[in-house]
C-alpha cells in the first residue's frame, strides 16, 4: 500500500449564524450551521477518494478546508504527515501548487476577458515557476495533453469562444500546470451535459495517470463515481457515515442511508423498479442537527436507542467502516 | 374535431429567435403527437430544444423567440392560431406546466394558500375563498402535504416540498396535459426519486397525460410510456421506452446511451462521443448529428434526413433508408 498523502483529523466546521445586531444583542445563545463535524479520514498517495452526499451534506466545506481556503472551526489536515495550520503564509503559497481545485462552474471560474493561454500560465507566473515564452511553450504542451488542440489556434480564445466541454478542459489544464500532486474536484462535471460528462471523467482518470495524481473527488452523484472512484466516503448532516472501498461499499452498503442513496439513483433500464420505498422527508437543517443519529427521522430501521445514541464509525475489516450500531453490532 | 387517441398532435413545429448574429433556429421542423394518457419522456442536451419545445406548447416563449411556422392540435383546435382570450382558457385548466427551479416558480410574498386561490379565481369567477382553500386543502393531501401548511410561505418549505406544491397549483384546475419541465433537476437524488414516485401515483389518479422534459435518461426510463430524443432542433429519435434502451437506431441515441452512468451494469468505462451539440444559427448541412455521427455517409452530409420507421421507432436517420 502506498504512503498516505493526505490525512484529515475530526475535522469540524460551524458556522455563526448571521442575525441583526438587536438579535445578537439579546440572544441566550449564539446558534451555528454544523456543516462539518468530526470528519476523519486519509487519501494515500495515487488513490481517488470520491466524497459523495447531499446539498448541505458539508462535503464541498470539508475540500476547502483541505485546500485551506477555510479554516476549520477545530480538527486538522495533514499534506505529507504535516500539519498545514502550521504552514506560513509564504510556505502556504510553495503548497498551493501542490493543491489545486477544479470547481464545478467553468464558467464562473474564468474570467470572461482573460484569453485561456494567459489563464492557464497564469499560476505559473504567479508561483513563478516559468514566464514569457518558457511559460507559453508549459502551457501549450499542457493544453495538447488535455485535449485542447490545437494548443496554438485556442490560446488566444476566450472563455465564450469555446464549448463547455472545451472550458472544463481549461479549468483542468490551469489546475495542472503547476504540477501539483493533489487536486480536489468540486463536482466536476455537474454542471455539463451528458455527452460532455463522460468526456471531463475519462480526462480526469488519463491525467490521473500522466501525472500520478491523488484526487479527493467531490460529487452528489454515486453513479458517477463508480468510473473513477477507488474508496468513497458518504456524508450526512456533517458527517460520514459510512466509508470503504468502493466495490465493496457498493456491493454491502451498511448504513441505512448509503443503501437508500444507491436505491434511490435512476437506472436507465425500464424493467428496473427499486425494490424498497424511499424514505419520507429531506436532509433536515444543520442548524439543529437531530439528536443521536442523524439519519434516524428518515431511517427504515430507526429504532428508540438511535436517536439518544451518537453513532461512531466501526471498523467492519478491509477499511470499511460504518456508523450505524444497529447494523455493525 | 375531438381526436379519440392523440391529445396534441404537433405538425412541422418551428420556433425561431433572432438575435444580432442570426437567427437561432430552436426547434426546425418538429413532427410529433402525443397519446391519451401516455408519458412522453422528451429528452436531449441543453439547447437541443426540448424546453423550448415544451414552451411553444403552451406559446410560452420570451420574445424576440416565435414560432415560425406548424401547428399544435390540441383537440381539434391549433394553438398556434389562438388568441389570448383562448390562451388564457388553455392554460392552466387545460394544459398546465411545471418548471425547473420551484423557488422561482412561488411568490415569497404570498403564502402557499394565496397562490392556489388566486389560480383558482383566475379561471373560475365567483369562487368562495372557503371553497378554494377547501379544493385546495383536497390537492394537497393527495401530495402527501398536510392542509394546514397552505398558511405558509414558500421559504418555510423544503425544495421538494416546493416542487410539490408546483404540481398542486398545475393539478388543482384537473388539467388533461402536463408538461413538466426538467422537474427534478433542483431536487436532491432521494427527494428526486421520491417525487418521480409521487408523479407516477397522480398520472393515474388524475388521468394525466405528461410530457416529461429532463436531461436525465435515468429518470425518463422509470416512467416514460414512449421517449423522444432531440438532437439541434430536430427529433432524432421516437420509440416505445423500453425499445428505446434495448435497442437504440439512431446513432445519437445509442451514443447517448452508451455514454450515462448505469449503477446496475457491470460496464466498467464510459463511452465518450466526439465533438460537441451544433451552432443553430449555422447548423450543419444535411443531417444536424453529422459532424459528430460515426457512421457518416456522403449524403448525411448533403440532405436532410427525411423519418423512416423501424422497430416501432421511427428515426431521421439515412441508414434506415
Amino acid at each position: 500500500m502506498s504512503e498516505e498523502l493526505i490525512r484529515v483529523e475530526n475535522l469540524t466546521m460551524h458556522f455563526p449564524l448571521q442575525k441583526g445586531l438587536l438579535a445578537n444583542v439579546f440572544a441566550k445563545e449564539k446558534r451555528f450551521v454544523h456543516a462539518v463535524d468530526g470528519v476523519s479520514f486519509n487519501i494515500r498517495k495515487g488513490e481517488v477518494l470520491g466524497l459523495v452526499g447531499e446539498s448541505g451534506s458539508g462535503k464541498t466545506t470539508t475540500g476547502r478546508m483541505i485546500l485551506r481556503l477555510l479554516e476549520p472551526t477545530s480538527g486538522d489536515v495533514f499534506y505529507r504527515g504535516r500539519s498545514i495550520t502550521s504552514y506560513t503564509g509564504h510556505e502556504m503559497e510553495g503548497l498551493r501548487e501542490k493543491m489545486q481545485v477544479i470547481f464545478q462552474d467553468p464558467y464562473a471560474s474564468l474570467s470572461p476577458r482573460m484569453p485561456i493561454g494567459k489563464a492557464i500560465s497564469h499560476p505559473l507566473r504567479i508561483h513563478d515557476l516559468a514566464h514569457g515564452a518558457q511559460a507559453r511553450e508549459l502551457t501549450l504542451a499542457m493544453m495538447e495533453k488535455v485535449g485542447l488542440s490545437p494548443a496554438a489556434f485556442l490560446y488566444r480564445k476566450y472563455p465564450h469562444q469555446l464549448s463547455g466541454g472545451q472550458r472544463q478542459r481549461v479549468v483542468i489544464a490551469r489546475a495542472l500546470v503547476t504540477s501539483p500532486d493533489f487536486v480536489v474536484a468540486d463536482e466536476p462535471i455537474a454542471m455539463a451535459d451528458v455527452s460532455v460528462r463522460a468526456m471531463i471523467l475519462e480526462l480526469m482518470i488519463r491525467c490521473r495517470e500522466m501525472f500520478d495524481l491523488t484526487y479527493l473527488f467531490i460529487t452528489h452523484d454515486l453513479a458517477t463515481c463508480k468510473y473513477i472512484c477507488d474508496r468513497i466516503a458518504i456524508m450526512y448532516l456533517g458527517k460520514i457515515v459510512e466509508i470503504g472501498p468502493l466495490k465493496e461499499v457498493f456491493a454491502n452498503p451498511v448504513h441505512p442511508y448509503t443503501a437508500t442513496l444507491l436505491e434511490a439513483i435512476p437506472v436507465p433500464d425500464p424493467r428496473y423498479r427499486r425494490t424498497h420505498p424511499m424514505p419520507k422527508g429531506e436532509i433536515p437543517s444543520p442548524i439543529n442537527p437531530p439528536p443521536g443519529c442523524a439519519f434516524h427521522p428518515r431511517c427504515p430501521l430507526a429504532e428508540p436507542s438511535c436517536r439518544l445514541n451518537e453513532q461512531h464509525l466501526v471498523d467492519l475489516g478491509s477499511g470499511h467502516k460504518a456508523a450505524c450500531s444497529l447494523k455493525t453490532l | 374535431m375531438y381526436d379519440e387517441e392523440h391529445i396534441l398532435r404537433i405538425e412541422d413545429l418551428k420556433v425561431e429567435f433572432p438575435i444580432s448574429i442570426g437567427t437561432v433556429r430552436a426547434v426546425n421542423g418538429v413532427d410529433l403527437e402525443l397519446v391519451r394518457g401516455e408519458v412522453m419522456g422528451l429528452v436531449g442536451e441543453s439547447g437541443c430544444g426540448k424546453s423550448t419545445l415544451g414552451f411553444s406548447i403552451l406559446r410560452l416563449l420570451r420574445p424576440p423567440g416565435r414560432i415560425s411556422g406548424g401547428r399544435i392540435i390540441y383537440n381539434g383546435h391549433d394553438i398556434v392560431q389562438m388568441g389570448q382570450e383562448e390562451l388564457l382558457a388553455l392554460r392552466g385548466s387545460k394544459i398546465a406546466m411545471i418548471f425547473q427551479d420551484p423557488l422561482t416558480s412561488l411568490n415569497p410574498l404570498f403564502s402557499i394558500g394565496e397562490h392556489f386561490v388566486e389560480t383558482l379565481r383566475a379561471h373560475e369567477k365567483g369562487i368562495s375563498k372557503k371553497d378554494a382553500l377547501e379544493r385546495s386543502e383536497k390537492v394537497l393531501e393527495s401530495l402527501g402535504i398536510a392542509g394546514e401548511r397552505l398558511r405558509e410561505y414558500p421559504h418555510q418549505m423544503s425544495g421538494g416540498m416546493r416542487q410539490r406544491i408546483m404540481i398542486g397549483l398545475a393539478l388543482i384546475l384537473n388539467p388533461d396535459l402536463l408538461i413538466a419541465d426538467e422537474p427534478t433537476t433542483a431536487l436532491d437524488v432521494i427527494v428526486e426519486a421520491q417525487f418521480l414516485d409521487l408523479l407516477d401515483d397522480l398520472r393515474k389518479q388524475y388521468n394525466l397525460t405528461i410530457i416529461l422534459i429532463t436531461h436525465n435518461l435515468g429518470n425518463v426510463a422509470q416512467l416514460a410510456d414512449r421517449i423522444t430524443v432531440m438532437y439541434g432542433g430536430t427529433i432524432a429519435e421516437v420509440g416505445p421506452a423500453q425499445s428505446i434502451f434495448d435497442e437504440p437506431l439512431h446513432p445519437y441515441t445509442q451514443g447517448l446511451l452508451a455514454s450515462i452512468p448505469n449503477i446496475k451494469l457491470d460496464q466498467p468505462e464510459l463511452k465518450t462521443m466526439p465533438g460537441s451539440p451544433p451552432d443553430l444559427v449555422d447548423p450543419p448541412a444535411g443531417c444536424v448529428f453529422h459532424p459528430r455521427c460515426p457512421y457518416v455517409m456522403d449524403i448525411c452530409t448533403k440532405e436532410r434526413p427525411p423519418v423512416f420507421a423501424r422497430n416501432g421507432h421511427r428515426m431521421s436517420c439515412w441508414l434506415y433508408r
